[in-house]
């Protein structure tokens, strides 16, 4: 399943770090951050629970850049 | 500006002042440090948190660290104005790059502006309702009065009007339309009020197509792209790692060796200034900025390029194959000449346009119109098909016979064969031979110009598909110069044909296909670029294509290939220049030759350079 969550970072490179931050989530196959349109597409793996997912993706994108925002 | 960006600017100018304030007082020692603090916490204080965070983090190595180190050791080292300066600059290059950013994004999601609010819906008192376009259900008539945006795709059913469909195609002369025409959504009604009967859900319709195609672009990322990011994750730590060295390595090797004074504190301000060196903003920020730039500049000439990857394929391009139908010509059929034998051109036109009267074939379309005037039927009798062959029909009294060569032989009437391409109708009257009309499908106008430019852009290779007959495809290809063609092909010798040219392309010569996208889906995947045409409506070419052209025009592929090489040769420039004039500047710092100013422009003064440089990809006006 992929979704495209809209989200809020201030520069190019901590959209780069929120990206590896997201794929090294568990339950993320593939993330991909747009930093131009403030968009991150995540897809899950198989039988993931994308909300519970999406809670780590952003602690996690919160550990690299704490002024980042998801809209979940 | 936005809030935060009026902050920054708040601070850049406090801090800036306090500068200029501080030069001009004569202080020194402890006093002149606790005075400096004021300008140099005011504009750092963010980063030097952001960079404490990232150690507890164990996200060490990022700008923030480089910065903090950076200004921190030269204030500790006693350069204080070069520490604020330092920040100060750094700052600023932080607030033009997110204004620059800022105002490509909004520039762009202002060219992408089709999105409709609302759907009018006829109340049952005639009095109109704003209703949300998803609660729309097909069939519905809906109401657009003019000055508003077609928001669902469907046919007028009531007034006549212009439409402005620049923002879907580029195309800025307005297109007419009255009632019966399909209209899409996310044209602009210019002048007259609109009754339309939708024939899709709201998120079926094109401009919804549209903006999640373009919204979903950036996930596709170029290899220019993941090169920088991938660079900037080994880059920094490096740099911070040869920043150590380089305060560390000299004096050690002074002392121990050479039994020399160490100099500590010059080796130290040359490692600081080589950590502001080195800060990798330029090319992070640059190449995406780019890319986004050169997608949005191409959306505005009415070509949606799916993804960056796809930009930097089609910079390669270098063979082009076409379908024909549909693609460089116009796939409606026309009356193309009137050869009469023994009669005059209009009254043969006339036979014709009443015999085929009562056929709804496209030929007998093209036959009624060409006539122009209002067919009268009651004129035709004893109409009678004769299947796969023609018509034959009383007229008037005279028996009119029309129809393929096969027809004249079934009726035994001797003809004269036509030579030229196209479908053609023979007619006899009476059992003689009266001429035949030669009807053919339209090349589009700009179809020659098309090729032309594509040589000029550099395409070694024009190639035609098509499953039409010989005569027909050799014609169009002499008439448009195009170097290579096939005819009479299936589909799947359409894929064979590109797979031959893939395999014989080099390593960096790309194919592309361009095709109107019905039948054509499985080369338009094949090919190493798929180019929809006219794609305005049909989902399968959207699916299916890389690229897709809104209207028409052939010309586009060209326009297309030299967007995305524009916009490749700006990335390149960026990343030669950047990297570029940072290792020069790296080599100076280290051997002392480059100062803490100099530092400051190989690091904010390129970063400018390079963004307003990515923003020229906006403009396609020329290309």
């Amino acid at each position: 399943m992929k979704k495209t969550y809209k989200i809020e970072v201030d520069c190019a490179n901590c959209a780069n770090k929120m990206e590896e931050a997201a794929r090294m989530t568990a339950g993320v196959k593939e993330a991909s951050v747009n930093f131009m349109a403030l968009k991150m597409a995540v897809e899950f793996e198989e039988g993931a629970d994308p909300k519970a997912v999406m809670q780590e993706v952003l602690k996690n994108c919160r550990k690299v850049e704490d002024d980042c925002e998801i809209f979940i | 500006m936005n809030k935060k960006q009026k902050k920054v600017l708040v601070r850049i100018l406090t801090a800036a002042a306090c500068m200029v304030l501080l030069e001009l007082l004569p202080v020194e020692g402890y006093v002149k440090f606790a005075l400096y603090m004021v300008p140099y916490l005011t504009i750092g204080y963010d980063i030097l948190k952001k960079a404490w965070k990232g150690i507890c983090n164990r996200q060490v190595f990022d700008e923030n660290f480089l910065m903090a180190v950076a200004t921190v050791g030269a204030i500790a080292l006693g350069e204080y104005q070069e520490g604020v300066a330092v920040m100060l600059f750094y700052q600023i290059g932080e607030l033009f790059q997110s204004y620059a950013v800022g105002k490509s994004r909004k520039n762009i999601s202002e060219l992408m502006d089709i999105r409709p609010d609302y759907a009018n819906v006829e109340g049952e008192h005639g009095e109109l309702e704003q209703v949300d376009p998803d609660d729309v259900p097909i069939g519905t008539v809906i109401v657009v009065q003019p000055g508003e945006k077609i928001p669902i795709d469907g046919v007028v059913v009531e007034g006549r009007t212009t439409l402005n469909t620049s923002a879907l195609t580029g195309e800025s002369v307005p297109r007419d339309v009255a009632a019966g025409e399909d209209v899409v959504s996310g044209c602009i009604n210019l002048s007259g009020l609109l009754k339309i009967r939708t024939t899709r859900e709201f998120g079926e319709s094109t401009v919804s197509k549209i903006l999640e195609l373009v919204e979903n672009a950036s996930s596709r990322k170029s290899r220019s792209e993941n090169f920088i990011s991938k660079f900037a994750r080994y880059y920094t730590p490096a740099v911070c790692y040869g920043a150590l060295a380089l305060a560390l390595a000299p004096p050690l090797v002074r002392l121990a060796a050479m039994g020399a004074e160490p100099q500590w504190g010059v080796w130290v301000m040359r490692a600081l200034t080589f950590l502001v060196i080195s800060c990798p903003c330029a090319l992070v920020i640059s190449i995406p900025l780019s890319f986004f730039a050169g997608i949005g500049g191409a959306s505005n000439a009415g070509v949606l390029v799916k993804g960056s990857n796809y930009l930097e394929t089609l910079s390669q391009t270098r063979y082009v194959v076409f379908d024909k139908t549909g693609t460089m010509t116009q796939g409606v059929f026309e009356v193309s000449r009137v050869c009469p034998s023994g009669m005059e051109e209009a009254q043969l036109l006339e036979y014709a346009a009443l015999a085929e009267s009562y056929s709804t074939h496209p030929i007998s379309r093209s036959l009624a119109s060409a006539y122009g005037r209002e067919v009268d039927k009651s004129r035709v009798q004893d109409v009678e098909e004769i299947s796969g062959s023609g018509v034959v029909a009383k007229i008037g009294g005279r028996q009119v016979a029309a129809g393929s060569s096969r027809l004249m032989d079934q009726l035994g009437v001797s003809w004269e064969p036509c030579r030229e391409a196209g479908t053609v109708v023979y007619l006899s009257v009476d059992g003689v031979y009266a001429g035949y009309i030669l009807i053919a499908d339209r090349m589009k106008p700009t179809a020659k110009k098309a090729i032309e430019e594509l040589k000029r852009a550099g395409v070694k290779k024009t190639v035609m598909l098509t499953g039409d007959r010989r005569e027909t495809a050799m014609e169009v290809a002499r008439d448009l110069g195009i170097d290579e063609v096939h005819y009479e092909l299936l589909p799947a010798g359409k894929v064979e044909k590109v797979e031959e040219l893939l395999a014989a392309a080099g390593p960096r010569e790309k194919v592309a296909f361009a095709g109107d996208g019905i039948n054509d889906a499985p080369v338009l995947s094949r090919a190493d670029i798929g180019i929809a045409m006219g794609a305005l409506g049909s989902d399968a070419a959207i699916e299916a294509a890389d690229i897709v052209l809104m209207d028409d025009d052939p010309v586009k592929i060209a326009k297309a290939i030299r967007i995305s090489r524009k916009c490749i040769r700006i990335v390149y420039e960026n990343i030669y220049f950047a990297i570029g004039i940072k290792v020069v500047c790296l080599v100076l710092g280290a051997l002392g030759i480059a100062n803490m100013w100099i530092a400051i422009f190989a690091d904010v003064g390129v970063m400018v350079i390079a963004v307003l440089n990515a923003i020229r990809t906006l403009d396609v006006r020329r290309e």
